[in-house]
């Protein structure tokens, strides 16, 4: 039984300095200029009011856009390791939406399923995320179409939810949510008999999953990929505003003998991201593609790992330079005779 | 104008001088997006207005357009400077493609084949706007300092997604200087040098190529003003080089007067 409290909006900038004075790094979401961007924050008054959804994901606090993996020297026919990257400090996530926190399942399936990614689990394993629940949502919103809603407690240590104009509804979900709490018990008032329901957005559904599922493995051939990708540019901004996308590169900089491995975010939009040493390219255009991230998502992803690779926040279509809708794309699939 | 543009669209495909016409159509909620138009009955869903400033001229050179067949493109102002300057880089021939061009004052113009176009461009040197001309001034008003915090702070919210490359259509390079690592020229990751380096090296292969057009601004996911740097090369150029002058930058000429170039 989730354990549920209260807690004023007025309390929350004494929670950040709480958390903070605990020895934790505070994420939130900050305009800046036309977005708004996950930064580290140092009182609750910086914090975006008034956005839909965050320009970027919350994603980066556990797979940062670049991030040093090792260290290394070369000597004549030796390379030695030097000593790794500090280990992160804690770090509290504040304002991710439901979706967002949702989105945590699907990295975790690929880093931490098969491979125990070393760099991911320290990270996942020191950050706390304290989502809010979505009052507002606009036409590219999807979530309840793929599993979620906009009060979903999946992903999330504490979801708030705004139920009067300076009470939030706290549900404490985890350990770390209540580890939370006992950094600042006076904060927190026991809950009534309160219920969220009624003050979230209304995010209808759009689409049957299950029909998509079904239909996506006989699609592969379809001329479906190749009109609804005409306009597609083959940038990587869809996967890099994802907060469900995990692909990754490896690079490697050297200065004279010293060295570092980075990590960073990848794009199968990219025509590089097949492309073989050989010169052979597997997926010579871009309709294959925009057919692979659909495929990937919604077919490869719930076959293999059991979990859908999206999440519905619609980013990837607001971000789109030239209007890829991917909830269109997936509707015309689904309607398809 | 937009009557005017359907008319055209549906003559071109109609009489089967064009497979397709690439315009604009309506999009999600008030955007419009870059339509395919095959078949003159469809012809109907052009739309010409304000919101129709994506650079379309991309498209010509993706392979599956082309595989479409002869592209007739609604082309604006810098749709046809950047027709002009990819012929004049080789990258199609003058029979590939027809244009249904629209002056700066909204006009439909005549332009019957690439060489009215090149002459229409000549006519119409890129000049900065003096809005444009004022945002260039403000930076260069600030001192060093402040101008390197300036770019430090907007390329930080870089993520090398490289939407500014993909919808730049002077950006069509096979291999990008990014993507050469023997050697690396430019650092991958993006972290301050990284993002740094690619700004540079994109404005700077961009020099006397760029048309203006603003589309990796708009395509910039998180509001990078790119424009800047292009804008303030646009502004030396015009200061050096003088607004006549072909392709400066990205000109050779056998008898050049310097002889470092030889
Ligand atoms: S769908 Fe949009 S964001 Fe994704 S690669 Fe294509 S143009 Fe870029
Ligand atoms: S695919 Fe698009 S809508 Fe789905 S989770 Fe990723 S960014 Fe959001
Ligand atoms: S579009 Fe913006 S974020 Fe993407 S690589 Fe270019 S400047 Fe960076
Ligand atoms: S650099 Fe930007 S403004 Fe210049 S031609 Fe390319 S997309 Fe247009």
């Amino acid at each position: 039984m989730t354990d549920k409290k209260t807690i004023k909006k007025s309390s929350l900038d004494d929670l950040f300095k709480k958390m903070m004075a605990d020895g934790k790094r505070v994420l939130a979401p900050v305009r800046k200029g036309e977005t708004v961007l996950f930064q580290e924050v140092d009182g609750y008054s910086a914090v975006a009011a008034d956005y839909v959804q965050t320009t970027l994901s919350a994603k980066e606090a556990l797979l940062p856009r670049c991030e040093e993996m090792m260290r290394f020297t070369t000597a004549q026919s030796t390379v030695s390791l030097e000593e790794g990257p500090a280990k992160p400090s804690p770090v509290v996530v504040f304002g991710v939406r439901p979706c967002d926190a949702r989105s945590i399942a699907v990295v975790n399936a690929v880093y931490l399923k098969d491979y125990n990614d070393a760099l991911y689990k320290e990270k996942s394993d020191s950050t706390t995320i304290i989502a809010v629940s979505c009052a507002k949502s606009d036409e590219y919103c999807f979530c309840t179409s793929v599993g979620g809603s906009p009060g979903s407690t999946e992903g999330s240590d504490i979801l708030l939810t705004l139920i009067d104009g300076d009470t939030y509804l706290a549900e404490i979900l985890t350990d770390k949510g209540k580890a939370v709490v006992s950094i600042a018990p006076a904060l927190f008032a026991a809950a009534g008999s309160e219920v969220k329901e009624k003050h979230l957005a209304d995010v209808p559904v759009q689409f049957d999953l299950g029909a998509l599922e079904k239909k996506l493995p006989g699609a592969f051939d379809g001329a479906v990929w190749i009109t609804q990708s005409l306009r597609c540019i083959g940038c990587g901004t869809c996967s890099y505003v994802c907060p469900a996308c995990t692909c990754f590169d490896i690079q490697d900089e050297t200065d004279g003998t010293r060295g570092m491995r980075f990590r960073c975010w990848d794009s199968c939009g990219f025509g590089q991201f097949t492309l073989h040493t050989s010169g052979h390219n597997p997926r010579e255009v871009q309709s294959q593609r925009w057919r692979q991230r659909i495929m990937h998502k919604f077919s490869y992803q719930p076959d293999q790992l059991q979990v859908v690779g999206c999440v519905g926040c619609g980013r990837c279509s607001r971000a789109c330079p030239v209007d890829m809708n991917i909830l269109q794309h997936i509707k015309d699939i689904v309607e398809a005779r | 104008m937009q009557d005017k543009i359907i008319q055209k669209a549906k003559e071109l495909l109609s009489g089967g001088a064009v497979q397709v016409v690439i315009g604009y159509g309506q999009g999600t909620g008030d955007r419009v997006r870059a339509i395919f138009i095959q078949k003159p009955e469809d012809a109907g869903r052009l739309i010409m207005d304000g919101r129709c400033v994506q650079n379309l001229a991309g498209y010509l050179m993706k392979h599956e357009v082309r595989a479409l067949g002869r592209a007739a493109i609604v082309a604006r102002m810098p749709v046809l400077r950047s027709i002009a300057q990819l012929m004049y880089e080789e990258q199609f021939k003058d029979s590939d493609v027809a244009v249904i061009g629209i002056s700066d004052a909204n006009e439909l113009v005549d332009l019957p084949d690439l060489n009215a176009l090149k002459e229409y461009v000549r006519a119409n040197p890129l000049k900065l706007t003096p809005e444009e001309q004022a945002e260039v001034d403000r930076l260069d008003a600030m001192t060093r300092e402040e101008r390197w915090a300036f770019w430090m702070e907007e390329t930080s919210k870089c993520i090398k997604c490289y939407a500014c490359r993909a919808s730049c259509p002077m950006c069509y390079c096979a291999r990008c200087t990014v993507e050469v690592n023997q050697p690396q020229w430019i650092s991958v990751p993006s972290h301050d040098l990284g993002n740094l380096e690619w700004h540079i090296m994109r404005a700077m292969h961009l020099a006397g190529r760029c048309v203006n057009c603003g589309e990796c601004t708009r395509a910039c996911p998180v509001g990078i003003p790119l424009r800047l740097l292009n804008q303030r090369i646009i502004a030396d150029i015009a200061d050096n080089f003088g607004e006549e002058e072909d392709y400066a930058l990205a000109a050779f000429k056998p008898d050049d007067k310097e002889d470092f170039i030889r």
